[in-house]
């Protein structure tokens, strides 16, 4: 008895080096290309152009990513990545704003032709950016917008995504707390900010993850409307950044500034996870 | 304190009606219970009165007032619902003062308010919880604190104890009784426990598909049901009812004769409660025992009249099945015995 169960420990044993080892080498396998651009970010441009490529970090880290955060290519990369974070946050907190006021609505307002209004918005969720892009495009050169953060985040705010969560969680929220809510004297506004508010907490975390790196990877959307250089998002701007023609293309420079355009998802990421795992696991009620 | 009026308020939802003309005058600092089985339209009726639910015509006054028009923070009630509907989010003494913060109460006034009635409630060491840290009897307390820290006119309860377990119903029916009492103020309590009807109630109205089918004292309820309803809902076990004629000065079970008090000649509904069934070697009534089950106190036998119906008596003391051929006489008073028209189920005499 006693020899199979350490048999049995013995097995359960290789099997988690197996797994481990199988995850490792997965890893390692996305985790390759990002070490790659990371090497490249820290050598010479010739040493990059030479066969075989370096598979180790050069000298020239700091180097290479002052030139790329202070000059750049077309425009500093610090101008860029202030320009991600003001359109990603923009984004985000719009967005989330927007969805949690039209859930409400459509959750706990009786208005004429409600579910219409709902099945509006859910439809939406057909049309991606890509496919209005041209009518946009339109509206927001009338509006003189190109070139301009509010064109950068006013298109892309509108969220049938959000608001649908939202409003599946709202439906979750028991009956008797909005009675309870009426009977204490809250008015509907009130309700909104002392209740559901706090409550959806956790769901808006998870969702400003989500949002932030939607709204950090934007590509086609700022390449259409901002020209000026001073304007250009990161994700957007390495692929300004590759030389058109027979010109060299500053490779230590690009991949420095790629390392950089990952930096900020990461870090949203990893300080939210906690949070952003609890909003899509269990929600508090 | 106030007095609260229902003038045959009514409820339809769509083509349906649900409460069909309700009337109620409720005294100063009374405790009534709206009792009934469910979707009999008691919550419904509450709702009204808190103003949660619109009402379809009637009028509701309260301190005399006319109050279908008002919202529910505007009527000076409290609520208590079934599932407590504390906000999560929230501490126990933010619970318990929100709707005095929202009244805009400074926050000194608030803050000693809570205390008091968290003192009243035992409370106190559980201010600083979350809900979600509560026991079930725990919460409930809160939501009472809830209530009665906005020191309303009047109390409304939605079933508040049907999620707690046996024993601490009992207690809390006693706390909430105690403290509706000490507060003096009135209060509407629905339930479909009609023991908690029994135990609670100054007055009570029984409900049934949206009607008041009485409106008294448990006692009174108990010992005169105005209908078959009532008759059958309040006391447990429930009451015997069996098919009877009036012929000849007594009443007919098969081949059963019993005086009859009311004189009512015709077929009838005859209704005798199982705990005031006496045995009896002489006994007018002879039950064929199926079931006994043993209280302790008392025993209830189960089993079949001679003319098929089913019959419950129960006796004091223990008693079992098997004895003898399982026949069983018995006897009952004459003024144990209610008689009911045997269509509208309306009492008789």
């Amino acid at each position: 008895m006693a020899i199979q169960i350490s048999g049995m420990v013995e097995r359960r044993g290789a099997g988690l080096w197996l797994t481990h080892l199988a995850m490792i080498a997965g890893v390692l396998l996305i985790f390759f290309p990002i070490w790659l651009a990371f090497v490249a970010s820290t050598v010479t441009q010739p040493e990059i152009v030479r066969p075989p490529m370096p598979l180790w970090p050069g000298d020239q880290f700091v180097e290479n990513y002052t030139a790329a955060l202070l000059s750049g290519v077309n425009v500093p990369v610090a101008v860029m990545l202030g320009n991600s974070l003001i359109m990603a946050v923009g984004i985000a907190v719009g967005k989330i704003i927007i969805s949690l006021l039209s859930a409400f609505a459509i959750v706990y307002f009786r208005f004429p032709a409600r579910n219409l209004f709902f099945w509006l918005i859910f439809l939406t969720l057909m049309l991606p950016v890509e496919v209005r892009i041209v009518p946009t495009y339109e509206v927001i050169a009338g509006f003189g917008m190109l070139n301009s953060y509010s064109g950068l985040i006013f298109p892309l705010i509108a969220s049938a995504t959000a608001t649908f969560l939202f409003r599946q969680f709202f439906l979750t929220v028991p009956d008797e707390l909005v009675e309870a809510a009426r009977v204490d004297g809250a008015r509907p506004m009130r309700f909104f900010w002392d209740i559901i508010l706090p409550m959806s907490r956790t769901n808006i975390a998870a969702l400003f993850v989500i949002l932030f790196i939607y709204g950090w990877n934007q590509y086609l959307w700022p390449l259409l409307i901002t020209t000026d250089p001073s304007m250009n998002t990161i994700v957007m701007g390495i692929k300004q950044m590759f030389p058109s023609g027979d010109d060299v293309a500053n490779w230590p420079v690009i991949m420095a500034t790629s390392i950089l355009a990952m930096i900020p998802p990461v870090v949203v990421v990893i300080s939210m996870q906690k949070l952003f795992i609890r909003g899509l696991v269990d929600s508090e009620k | 304190m106030a007095t609260v009026t229902l003038d045959n308020i009514t409820k339809r939802f769509g083509r349906d009606e649900v409460i069909k003309g309700v009337s109620l005058d409720v005294a100063d600092g009374e405790f009534i219970v709206i009792v009934g089985p469910s979707g009999c339209g008691k919550s419904t009726l509450l709702r009204m009165v808190a103003g949660l639910e619109t009402i379809t015509s009637g009028d509701l006054r309260i301190g005399g007032v006319r109050a279908n028009d008002r919202e529910p923070m505007d009527r000076d009630i409290a609520m208590v619902f079934q599932n407590y509907a504390l906000y999560p989010h929230m501490s126990v003494a933010q619970n318990m003062g929100y709707g005095l913060k929202i009244a805009g109460l400074p926050r000194a006034e608030i803050a000693a308010k809570v205390a008091d009635a968290a003192r009243l409630l035992q409370l106190t060491e559980l201010l600083d919880r979350k809900p979600r840290q509560l026991s079930g009897g725990q919460r409930q307390r809160v939501a009472m604190g809830r209530a009665i820290v906005r020191a309303p006119s009047v109390f409304l309860f939605d079933e508040p104890l049907s999620n707690l377990d046996a024993k601490l119903r009992v207690q809390m029916r006693l706390e909430i009784r105690e403290l509706q009492a000490k507060l003096g103020i009135t209060a509407l309590y629905v339930t479909h426990d009609q023991v908690e009807a029994m135990t609670m109630a100054d007055r009570m109205i029984v409900m049934n598909a949206g009607r008041a089918e009485q409106i008294g004292t448990p006692l009174d309820v108990y010992e005169r049901p105005a209908t078959l309803f009532a008759a059958q809902f309040i006391g447990s076990p429930s009451m015997n009812v069996v098919n009877a004629e009036g012929r000849d000065g007594a009443l007919h079970l098969g081949e059963a004769a019993l005086p009859n008090s009311t004189g009512h000649a015709g077929p009838v509904k005859l209704g005798l409660r199982p705990e005031h069934l006496r045995p009896d070697p002489e006994g007018p009534i002879t039950m064929q025992v199926q079931l006994a089950e043993p209280l302790g106190a008392n025993t209830l036998l189960h089993g079949r009249l001679a003319t098929g119906d089913s019959f419950t008596a129960s006796l004091p003391g223990v008693h079992t099945a098997g004895q003898g051929s399982g026949a069983l006489r018995l006897s009952v008073a004459a003024e144990h015995m209610h008689l009911f028209d045997a269509h509208s189920g309306a009492r008789l005499g």
